[in-house]
């Protein structure tokens, strides 16, 4: 039993599909992330695993036990990141953090959480003075604070400047050594690719790519697009051989290829490709239909 | 069960820092009655109201703690509750090993602190601007607690069950004051009870503010003033019914009401 099990996952909200075939599981210390477009069904998801709204079929078992049946024994276990910007104003960020570590049976030492996400400076601030990126920091530290098992992070890093993405990803990282199993969902390619171990793209409710970052849509296994140039002109070929094809160059050269160029898709674009083909696919079928 | 009571008592600690903190929460429901008894307790200090020297301060002073009820708790959490749902407090509770109990708990808490806290005040302020004397004898306190604890308890309720009228958390405070405020005029605060309209009488004797107004006269006047109350009396029994009707309709439908998300989600 993994700590995150989905299989066949539905959820229609009164003529809409918000998820319509969603199969997943997270091993433990796995940090799987939910890549999609917004209202391809990722916040449904999560939010039916952690037990804010009811699946109308299938089955979800976060720590073994239906989200929707889940009592406090189970919820303390679970760590939740929320998006949210405007609450617990009038408070400060240790009055927060100490207020929801009471919470939970064993949780961790609320200022040394308060310094793993950085915010020392900020411990006795209002909470409502604090910007966008501290905000967001606060939000991860009231979802670690229960040391939970399992751990629900919704667009974590929305307005960090680059050095705090650097250091909250270490921070998680440092999550999943202690065997923290994690549920990301974020808009940024790169973090999904430094975060998580395995990638599932969600489009219009359904998972259309399942797989690590690195091979993701096939990715590791695409063809090399080679560019060089040659009596002034770009010339680029692209090759499921890209070595043999450039020693070739090499050969022909004599040596430097002049302005030579070897490039795999990015994650981002296998990414806007598997989304761009799973809409095509659905403009077919739908004209098809009519 | 203890763990609901402990985790309670831990929410009425914060949503009382949070009540006293949130500039216009403390100003609107925890100052508003001590402005208005200095403002109207010295435009009519010395009127007299129609029994002996009964002033209209001392008539307003119980209409005043009897609003104090009406604020601290009802219009209270009718404004802070939907503004908890639209700004998420609502659903990141609901994502903690919280018992949901808990939660009403730290509700009920703030409310009856405050509301202590708020008599003491204005009974301070009576006291040293308006002449008014505690009450003396067992019964008129036991009155007073009793008045008070059905005042909060119906009151407390109602605020929960309203809270899912206002859509938004912004609008609350357009859509729950103007209640306030009507019941207040209709029922004894502003103006004597006796000497409104017979049909405004009438209404607002469904409401609880008419009975809490009433009791806490019997509590704040001296005895031979039940003559200006309607019929002559000070009619605790039927206030006390009235009262306990109330808590138990808040009750239902605070049970049966109550959203913990926003509209348009479940």
């Amino acid at each position: 039993m993994e700590p995150i099990e989905v299989e066949h996952l539905r959820k229609v909200y009164a003529d809409v599909v918000a998820v319509a075939d969603v199969s997943f599981t997270v091993a433990t210390g796995e940090c799987l992330a939910l890549l999609g477009p917004n209202g391809a069904g990722k916040t449904t998801t999560t939010e039916i695993l952690e037990g804010y709204r009811r699946a109308d079929s299938g089955t979800a078992r976060v720590l073994g036990v239906d989200p929707a049946t889940g009592g406090m024994d189970w919820r303390a276990r679970l760590g939740i990141v929320l998006q949210a910007d405007r609450d617990l104003g009038d408070l400060t960020v240790r009055e927060a953090v100490q207020h929801f570590a009471g919470y939970f049976p064993h949780p961790r030492d609320p200022d040394d959480v308060i310094a793993a996400v950085g915010l020392q400076a900020k411990a006795k601030s209002r909470n409502g003075k604090l910007s966008g990126g501290q905000r967001r920091r606060l939000d991860v530290a009231l979802g670690i604070v229960g040391c939970p098992e399992v751990l629900f992070l919704d667009e974590p890093t929305t307005g960090f400047d680059p050095a705090a993405r650097r250091e909250f990803w270490d921070l998680i990282a440092g999550l999943k050594d202690e065997g923290t199993t994690i549920l990301l969902t974020t808009h940024y390619l790169e973090e999904a690719e430094h975060l998580a171990d395995r990638v599932a793209v969600i489009a219009n409710g359904r998972v259309v790519a399942y797989d690590t970052p690195a091979n993701l849509g096939n990715r590791s296994q695409a063809s090399a697009l080679v560019t060089w140039e040659e009596s002034g002109s770009e010339r680029s070929e692209a090759t499921d051989e890209p070595t043999r094809f450039i020693s070739e160059l090499a050969t022909r050269f004599n040596g430097e290829v002049p302005g030579l160029q070897v490039h795999r898709p990015s994650l981002e674009e296998t990414y806007l490709s598997l989304i761009a083909s799973d809409s095509a696919a659905r403009q077919d079928t739908e004209d098809g239909a009519m | 069960m203890n763990r609901t009571l402990a985790i309670g008592r831990r929410r009425i600690g914060i949503e009382l820092l949070q009540f006293f903190r949130d500039r216009e929460s403390a100003i609107f429901n925890f100052m508003l009655p001590m402005i208005l008894l200095i403002i109207f307790g010295s435009v009519f200090a010395n009127q007299e109201i129609g029994f002996e020297d009964v002033t209209f301060s001392q008539y307003f002073l119980a209409g005043m703690i009897a609003s104090g009820i009406l604020y601290t708790s009802f219009q209270n959490l009718a404004i802070a509750i939907p503004m908890e749902r639209d700004d998420s407090t609502l659903k990141r509770l609901a994502g903690l090993p919280m018992p949901k109990a808990s939660y009403f708990i730290g509700k009920a808490g703030m409310v009856f602190v405050a509301y202590v806290a708020q008599v003491i005040i204005l009974l301070i302020v009576g006291i040293l601007f308006f002449g008014i004397d505690l009450p003396s004898g067992g019964n008129k306190w036991f009155t007073f607690a009793w008045v008070s604890i059905l005042g909060l308890a119906s009151c407390t309720l109602l605020g929960i069950a309203f809270s899912v009228v206002p859509k938004q958390g912004k609008g609350a405070s357009a859509i729950v004051a103007p209640i306030v405020l009507v019941l207040q005029f209709t029922s004894g605060v502003f103006f004597v009870f006796t000497e409104l309209p017979s049909w405004m009488q009438t209404f607002a004797s469904f409401f609880p503010l008419r009975w809490l107004t009433q009791a806490m006269r019997f509590v704040f006047l001296p005895d031979g003033a039940q003559v200006i109350e309607a019929g002559g009396e000070w009619q605790l029994g039927l206030a006390a019914l009235v009262l306990i009707a109330w808590t138990v309709i808040g009750f239902v439908l605070a049970l049966t009401v109550f959203r913990w998300s926003p509209r348009g989600e479940k």
